[in-house]
């Protein structure tokens, strides 16, 4: 468990961050200038906060009201950076094992299992100018892992990869934040990838903590639209396989008693699935439609209506114990007289991210 | 014969022994913040804008042996500079300093500082991080400083001539003794070969440094 509180100002820029994070991938989401590297930085112990504590499991690392600033190397706190950072002069596999050779570090995974991980084993004797981006960041992660950290940060560690590389990584990612069992820092301003990869989110805006909390919870908030300028609104529903439209290529998957189709996902029946619709893709009905080409029509009760002054509403939807969001402009939700409490069937016309296991 | 055996033997150990100091002040500007910075960089740097003569004299007046440094020296240590080759060495040194301290420089300047964080994250001492990080990247520029000053101790002239004088087998360098042989009738064979061994000597290093780099530069490419 990381437990943090930061209070750091430097010139004109001022953080203050205070969340915890367990075992798992916790995201820290936020415009460039929110503070998330900076953020970063400090937990690592690259930037002194002004005030503030940060504790790892029972180790404090940082406590300004009794003295403790634990140098950078005996932290454990692994980074993998944007720009890899790779030492240009080692091969990969030295680069691999610095935190053995030079940090005198131990425990970890086994370098070979970080090696088949991250399917590196035909670079081992490069060097890394001779590297993709791609590859870079994979050896980058391998390195960081092998210190035998206990915490693992990234800090956008795909932002300078096009989509194919981003592609080629993500499915690393994803085992790494189910399979680590050490707590891993996300930081990352791409909602898809926060969705893939996260189970807990902190939103940072302006330096501050926005909203903190398990994913779904804080993407449902209406209140957040504004203030950490998600221009992608949206929900994340949890979903279970419930079988598969060989004919069409589609998956159907169940959300309560209801179902949907989505197009084929490649996994069992029973797998749990995490869907990310945006609230723009979501359309609301008072009688169930029909002759519409949109399959995926959902019962649903209005809990929540945000106004607002622009065109737009927004409208949160209960699905069981679940929670969608939808945009509308304000002169349809007054048409159709949306309250608290009305029941009103949701159309989804598309889902846009998906994810496989995780914990809801 | 003997002077290009003494160049070379005073530039040498001219270059070897200048070099971590050159190292440590290199590191110390690049990366220092302290007072009287300005102050150190003019000093490392006025063997270059003063005329030799000047700075032999200098060396004279200290490391003489009526020299403040000069009369410890000899009192402490038996050590005598003063017209010894040690002391052509001493000024070899100083007269190449500015050249070492400057590529040098300019390659700590050019080392990413966030490789050595990123080192420092993966639990490696300061000590083990210059040692396994910094030093490998700045080692074209450690060669390139010690070749140029090499090839500067081997021409230096005024200086040495006014420090330690002009003793053949002691401290006659090459320059010194084609300085010699010009004035002496008949010796412009000698003068030529001489200076075409200088022409040798120069080139060679600086290829070499060349290659170095290159060499060092190819292999650590990145991006």
């Amino acid at each position: 468990m990381l437990d943090v509180f930061i209070d750091l100002s430097r010139g004109e820029f001022a953080l203050q961050a205070s969340f915890r994070a367990g075992v798992g991938a916790t995201a820290i989401f936020g415009r460039s200038g929110a503070g998330k590297s900076t953020l970063v930085a400090a937990i690592a112990g690259l930037v002194r906060p002004n005030a503030g504590r940060i504790a790892l499991g029972d180790r404090v690392l940082f406590d300004s009201a009794h003295g403790i600033d634990l140098p950078v190397r005996r932290r454990r706190v692994a980074v993998v950076f944007q720009e890899s950072r790779l030492f240009p002069h080692l091969s990969v596999r030295r680069n691999l094992l610095y935190g053995r050779w030079a940090g005198r570090r131990s425990g970890g995974s086994s370098f070979d299992d970080v090696v088949g991980l991250l399917g590196i084993e035909a670079l081992l004797d490069r060097k890394p100018g001779r590297l993709s981006g791609g590859e870079a960041q994979r050896v980058a992660i391998g390195r960081a892992l092998l210190s035998g950290p206990e915490l693992l940060m990234m800090d956008e560690p795909l932002s300078h990869l096009d989509g194919a590389r981003r592609a080629e990584i993500l499915p690393f990612l994803e085992r790494l934040a189910t399979e680590s069992g050490i707590p891993i820092l996300y930081v990352s301003h791409a909602m898809d990838e926060v969705i893939r990869l996260a189970d807990q989110l902190v939103i940072l805006d302006k330096g501050m903590v926005a909203a903190a909390g398990p994913l779904e919870d804080v993407l449902n908030r209406i209140d957040l639209g504004a203030i950490s300028g998600l221009a992608e609104a949206g929900s994340v529903l949890m979903t279970e396989v419930a079988g598969q439209v060989t004919d069409y290529a589609l998956t159907r998957l169940a959300l309560g008693e209801q179902e949907l189709l989505v197009p084929e996902i490649a996994a069992a029946t029973g797998e749990r699935i995490r869907l990310r619709v945006l609230a723009d893709d979501v359309a609301i009905a008072l009688e169930r439609p029909k002759a519409l080409s949109i399959r995926n029509v959902l019962a649903a009760e209005v809990t929540e209506v945000a106004h607002g002054t622009g065109a737009h509403a927004d409208v949160l939807l209960a699905i069981g114990p679940q929670r969608l969001r939808s945009r509308l402009t304000r002169q349809s939700v007054a048409e159709l007289g949306l309250v608290a409490g009305k029941p009103v069937f949701a159309l989804i016309k598309s889902v846009a991210i998906r994810r496989g296991g995780g914990e809801s | 014969m003997t002077a290009i055996r003494l160049s070379i033997r005073v530039a040498s150990v001219a270059t070897l022994a200048s070099l971590p100091v050159a190292l440590a002040v290199a590191m110390l500007l690049a990366r220092g913040r302290f007072p009287g910075k300005s102050l150190l960089n003019g000093i490392v740097h006025l063997p270059l804008v003063l005329p030799p003569v000047v700075t032999g004299y200098v060396l004279l007046l200290t490391f003489g042996r009526m020299g403040p440094v000069g009369h410890f020296l000899q009192a402490n240590f038996g050590i005598v500079l003063a017209f010894r080759w040690t002391g052509a060495a001493l000024a070899a040194a100083v007269m190449g300093f500015p050249f070492q301290v400057r590529a040098m420089r300019l390659s700590v300047e050019a080392v990413d500082r966030k490789l050595e964080q990123a080192a420092a994250t993966l639990g490696a001492s300061a000590p083990i991080i210059f040692t396994t990080v910094t030093l490998p990247l700045i080692l074209p520029g450690i060669f390139a400083g010690a070749v140029l000053a090499f090839a500067k101790s081997l021409g230096e002239f005024g200086a040495t001539i006014t420090f330690v004088s002009n003793i053949p087998g002691e401290t006659q360098t090459i320059p010194s003794a084609i300085y010699s042989l010009i004035q002496t009738p008949g010796a412009e064979g000698e003068v030529l070969r001489l200076a075409l061994v200088s022409v040798a000597i120069s080139f060679v290093a600086l290829m070499l440094s060349e290659m170095l780099a290159r060499q060092t530069g190819r292999r650590w490419a990145s991006v």
